[in-house]
């Protein structure tokens, strides 16, 4: 039986870098080919599964597991009452503390939903059952539910994320025309298709854990710290993940659990979070709200901005969802104050999730400038134009590239924004309200050092090998344009080999940093292999090349020759039999000379030699404008994205298709933060009562409309060696306020506070 | 999940027998008994399946109305030629449901029974308080997240809406569950909360459903099933009404209209005060808007599901322009 007919792959360019290759391991995924962690064949497991608090916050006096243990099939119950002898791990910049000890089952319960016990059996059908078994005791204190509990305070001001120049109050003062506006986002979750989970087992004090992650060599260093054993020991395997969106960064409670019960037991177990956990087992978008004040000269000239933002964290950690991110960059202005505070809930410590900080600060500011360009009459396309900011005036610094005016002339120009009728409700079809809105986005470029190894073999296959993961965004393609460019040989000759922390080292696949930080290393790696070869060739004696007096060779079309025809060319196969070599192995990375051992462990495993955006000489950033058409049903209240077009400047493509496929994942799920997706809180218990996919609303199909991406960014060589900018985070940037734009324009009504649903309309 | 035993009936007595014994469920598409299940709310001992029994599945449709079998799957109904044409409404309601994944699981029978949304009542660990989970105990909703709560036909004791659509369109134009041994009109199968959420409808332990009869009207062959939600396909409707209507010769005066409403109410809701203030009457948006109005007679609200008083009297007058040709 045929399953599918052989794909074609267009024009032979798209096997090198900036071509539209279709998606490596495409066929693998949609046949069911590829294993994903918790389909691992491991013989002998035994099923963990995870009890959770149901109280806010206090103490778990005790647990009376007897029964459960009782209960057929039951292998193991952990409580608050094991020590389980674990060690705290590093923290993101690697900082840890010394000889703290860990325990992911904690006494103290600090969120309901926490998790308190486990029990391990044959079965996972016999864990369940035997949890119901089990019975806690608490001892309850009083909690706080959300940051709009009065019992919440004001929070914490968080000093390094406090900025300013000029005099903004003063100047926000003297400002002829002023607005203000409060602007609210609840918490929001990451709802990847693939649940958090994983296998592990042991082989003596040797661990292999199969487990999604972003960020292979990071998680792997939590769990050798976590168990005392030598970085070496672990193996984190994560060759395919089915989604992150920012969740799949850091070893996890659940993840020590199971690796204790697998030591303890002698015997591999897996743990599979159930959807629900996957709600309260990690953090999505902390809520936010800010308060901004903006004031201009009646020409629409900006004054000034000033910023007060805060945001929920937990009782036991502080995560910044940083509402005055993108505040200070987008336009020019003269005078500026932001402040963040983070307010404690009790609820687990929020991460980040696509776009963390920029997402909800540019919900802030891009409501403000449309509210703005209302008070004064103005186009809100010409009021961005007019405040257009030449350089970045928080650093200083000029911009390595910034194609924002170029994203919104040209978007509008797509959307046909000319055609727009200025005053609100003055568009109409029907029943139907239409509204047009539009939406800035900005993140920044960030790299960290990271590290590659290219085989050339026998065969005259190359394998690009890292431990670098894909997560969906396209890591196994580019990487094999990128080797399948160096030696000019089809992208079917590459084989990538990814996600397995015994590989070489690479950043994480988060803050859109991967692809500019391994693309770097894969590039020198395979260059310098070429250059091997190129040596060999020219200077071996059986080497056929060697006569040719050429001082290079060149590579395409799958033959290495040198240039202006002098003399014969090989294949790649059969230059590695002349010359009678297996294999050529290069491993290059991008940290400076002479890094040792140690620096190239932190590099890998820790946050500590990140490049941020305005370190070196410019400030660099992607952009994107995003232009929303709304159809609103003013009796019902119901809000429908009719039409997005969205312009971005991410620098160089390194593949346009699975570019143009993250903006557009990137907006889809800007439609479901700004119309449907909410955490909704339980006040009297701190519970999250929607945390299932049939009560916690994202997009389905019906919901997304024709989505035209345009891309206006020119190489950046200042902001990456081969010219790029990051592209996953920035789609979702602006989508929401661009949407919430369009409502007002639609509508008249003004929604501060997201998501727009159906009541905050009628 | 609790183990329980699985038993698949051959006859429909057979089924009725074994469903008398405690701790037996009918299972029929799953896609209720088994999310609930797994949720720890429905708890089997034994699940008798009844998908295989002969003769259950068929649709029949001619001058005097449609039979649907109790075993025909929801999707089969939706895309039904002869229902389509004769009752567009529950032809609607049914594709406007769930998704097409479930659709082609679930069964007409089994779609009338589903459950409640109610957060509360899905999470028996977190929210031990449920009157209609464990009778006695309270409702935990009273106070808490209310936002898909109904507001008609409620109780002190619990506040749960009735959340299918097929249901509201069949109650609409008078159908008729068949129980094997007895017949009960759609509207009286289904009980308001009372003092007794824990009984949902007047089925016998024992009883199963064998078919549903829609009678032929013409309301029913002008008719139209409305769902209004924020999100445009999987979701349960935020209010919703099924409409029929027939005028008089003069093609502007009402003879005869049915409106039910949905995503409101503790079970599905016909609207008869909204049907006799436009009976008889010319049909104008006015005339139309007033009388939608009738239909929150006696709604009460809690907290966050105020929204529906305003939002589901629009939807009634919209469904009734549209029938009437008005929009
Ligand atoms: C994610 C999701 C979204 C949904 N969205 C919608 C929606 O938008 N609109 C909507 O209307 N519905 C919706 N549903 C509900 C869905 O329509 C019902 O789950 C389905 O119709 C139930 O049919 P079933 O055959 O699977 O029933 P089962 O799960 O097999 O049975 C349900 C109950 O009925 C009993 N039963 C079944 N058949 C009979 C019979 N013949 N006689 C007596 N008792 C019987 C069973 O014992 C059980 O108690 C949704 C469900 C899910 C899971
Ligand atoms: S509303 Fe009804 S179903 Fe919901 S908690 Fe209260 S009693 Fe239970």
């Amino acid at each position: 039986m045929t399953i599918m007919e052989p794909r074609k792959h267009g024009d032979a360019s798209d096997g090198t870098v900036g071509g539209r290759q279709t998606r490596f391991e495409g066929n693998l995924k949609v046949t069911g080919g590829a294993t994903y962690a918790l389909e691992y064949p491991v013989e002998g497991l035994a099923y963990a599964i995870l009890v959770q608090s149901t109280i806010p916050a206090g103490r778990v006096v005790s647990v009376d597991a007897e029964k459960a243990l009782a209960a057929p099939g039951v292998l193991m119950v952990l409580t608050p009452d094991d020590d389980m002898g674990l060690l705290v791990a590093s923290d993101w910049g690697g900082n840890r503390p010394e000889n703290q000890p860990y325990y992911p089952l904690p006494r103290q319960v600090q969120y309901n939903g926490q998790s308190i016990a486990a029990v391990v059996a044959e079965s996972r059908e016999q864990a369940v059952e035997a949890a119901r078994l089990i019975c806690i005791t608490y001892e309850q204190t009083p909690h706080v539910a959300s940051f709009n509990d009065t019992a919440a305070g004001e929070g914490k001001v968080m000093d390094n994320l406090t900025s300013g120049w000029g005099d903004a109050e003063a100047a926000l003062a003297d400002a002829p025309v002023q607005i203000e506006g409060e602007y609210s986002t609840p918490r929001e979750y990451h709802v990847a298709m693939e649940p958090h989970g994983l296998t592990v087992k042991w082989d003596g004090d040797q661990i292999t854990v199969w487990e999604p992650s972003q960020w292979s060599h990071g998680m792997a260093r939590s769990y050798s710290e976590w168990f005392g054993i030598p970085y070496e020991n672990v193996r984190l395997i994560s060759p395919f993940i089915g989604g992150g969106f920012g969740s799949k960064g850091a070893a996890l409670a659940h993840g020590a659990v199971a690796a204790f019960a697998s030591r303890k037991l002698g015997r591999p177990v897996k743990l599979a979070l159930t959807r629900p956990q996957n709600f309260t087992n990690y953090g999505g978008r902390a809520a936010t709200r800010q308060r901004i004040k903006i004031g201009a000269t009646e020409d629409g000239i900006l004054q000034a901005i000033v910023h007060r933002g805060a945001s929920e964290t937990s009782t036991y950690a502080d995560w910044p969802e940083q509402t005055g991110a993108a505040t200070p960059i987008l336009y020019k202005v003269e005078n500026f104050s932001s402040q963040h505070r983070v307010v404690p809930v009790n609820a687990v410590t929020p991460g980040a999730l696509r776009g963390p900080g920029k997402n909800p600060s540019a919900f802030g500011i891009e409501s403000a400038m449309e509210e703005l360009a209302y008070k004064l009459g103005m186009d809100p396309l010409e009021l961005r134009l007019k405040n257009y900011a030449d350089h970045d005036y928080q650093s200083g610094k000029p911009w390595s590239t910034r194609r924002l005016r170029e994203a919104l002339t040209e978007g509008a120009e797509a959307f046909g924004w000319s055609k727009r009728s200025h005053e609100p409700r003055s568009m109409r079809d029907g029943n139907q309200l239409i509204g047009w809105g539009i939406g800035c986005g900005t993140f920044p470029v960030i790299q960290a050092p990271s590290e590659a190894m290219i085989r050339i073999l026998g065969n005259g296959r190359v394998e690009v090998v890292s431990g670098a993961i894909d997560m969906g965004q396209g890591t196994y393609t580019i990487l094999a344009q990128t080797a399948a460019e160096v030696f000019g040989i089809p992208v079917d000759q590459v084989e990538v080999h990814l996600g397995d922390s015994r590989l070489p080292g690479a950043a994480i696949a988060g803050g859109s940093m991967l692809a500019g930080s391994i693309l770097g290393a894969v590039h020198k790696a395979a260059t310098a292999a070429r250059d091997e070869l190129i040596g060999l060739a020219l200077n071996d004696e059986k080497s056929p090349l060697r006569d040719t007096g050429a001082n290079t060779l060149t590579f395409s079309g799958g033959r290495i020759a040198a240039p202006r025809d002098q003399g014969p060319s090989l294949t790649l196969s059969e230059l590695m039999a002349a010359l009678g070599r297996d294999e050529i192995e290069i491993l290059r990375n991008t940290l400076p000379e002479g890094a040792t051992a140690q620096e190239q462990h932190q590099a890998w495993t820790s946050m500590a030699k990140v490049q941020g955006p305005t370190m070196g000489e410019y400030s660099m950033h992607s952009w994107c404008a995003h232009f929303a058409e709304v159809r609103v049903d003013e009796d019902f209240g119901t809000v429908r994205v009719s039409r997005i077009v969205s312009a971005f400047d991410c620098g160089r493509l390194y593949n346009p298709r699975l570019v143009e496929s993250q903006w557009r994942g990137g907006i889809i799920m800007g439609i479901g933060q700004a119309l449907l997706e909410e955490g909704l809180v339980d006040q009297r218990n701190g519970r999250t009562v929607n945390g299932n996919m049939g009560d916690y609303l994202v997009p389905t199909n019906a919901d997304v409309p024709h989505i035209e991406v345009i891309s206006v960014g020119v190489p950046d060589y200042g902001a990456s060696a081969l010219g790029g900018k990051g592209v996953g985070e920035v789609g979702i940037v602006g989508v929401a306020p661009a949407i919430a734009n369009a409502v007002f324009h639609a509508t008249g009504k003004r929604v501060r506070d997201l998501p727009i649903t159906l009541e905050k309309l009628i | 999940m609790r183990d329980f035993s699985y038993y698949r009936a051959s006859s429909a007595d057979e089924a009725r027998h074994a469903a008398l014994q405690s701790g037996a469920m009918l299972l029929a598409g799953g896609t209720t008994l088994l999310d609930l299940a797994k949720c720890g709310v429905m708890e089997p001992e034994t699940v008798v399946d009844i998908t295989h029994l002969p003769g259950l599945g068929r649709i029949t449709v001619d001058a005097g109305g449609a039979t649907i079998g109790a075993l025909a799957k929801m999707g089969e109904v939706a895309d039904h030629a002869g229902i389509r044409a004769a009752f567009p409404a529950v032809s609607e309601s049914l594709s406007l449901a769930a998704s097409a994944q479930l659709r082609n699981m679930a069964t007409i029978g089994g779609n009338l029974l589903q459950r409640t949304r109610c957060s509360y009542f899905r999470e028996p660990d977190v929210f031990p308080a449920c009157h209609k989970r464990n009778p006695g105990s309270g409702c935990s909703a009273l106070g808490g997240v209310t936002r898909n709560h109904a507001v008609l036909g409620t109780s002190d004791t619990c506040i749960a809406s009735y959340p299918g659509d097929l249901a509201v369109a069949l109650v609409a134009f008078d159908a008729v569950v068949e129980l094997g041994g007895r017949t009960i009109s759609v509207d009286d199968f289904f009980l308001t909360p009372g003092n007794t959420p824990e009984r949902e409808t007047v089925l016998e332990r024992g009883e199963m459903i064998t078919a549903i009869t829609v009678p032929a009207s013409a309301a029913a062959k002008n008719s139209t099933y409305l769902k209004v939600r924020d999100r445009q396909s999987y979701e349960f409707a935020a209010a919703s009404a099924a409409v029929g209507l027939e005028f008089e010769a003069d093609g502007r005066t009402v003879r005869d209209i049915r409106v039910a409403l949905g995503g409101v109410a503790t079970k599905p809701w016909r609207a008869r005060n909204v049907e006799q203030a436009l009976t008889g009457k010319v049909l104008s948006p006015e005339t139309v808007e007033v009388a939608s109005r009738l239909a929150m007679e006696g709604a009460v609200s809690h907290g966050a599901n105020h929204y529906k008083i305003e939002l589901a009297p629009r939807v009634v007058a919209r469904a009734i322009l549209k029938v009437g040709g008005l929009v």
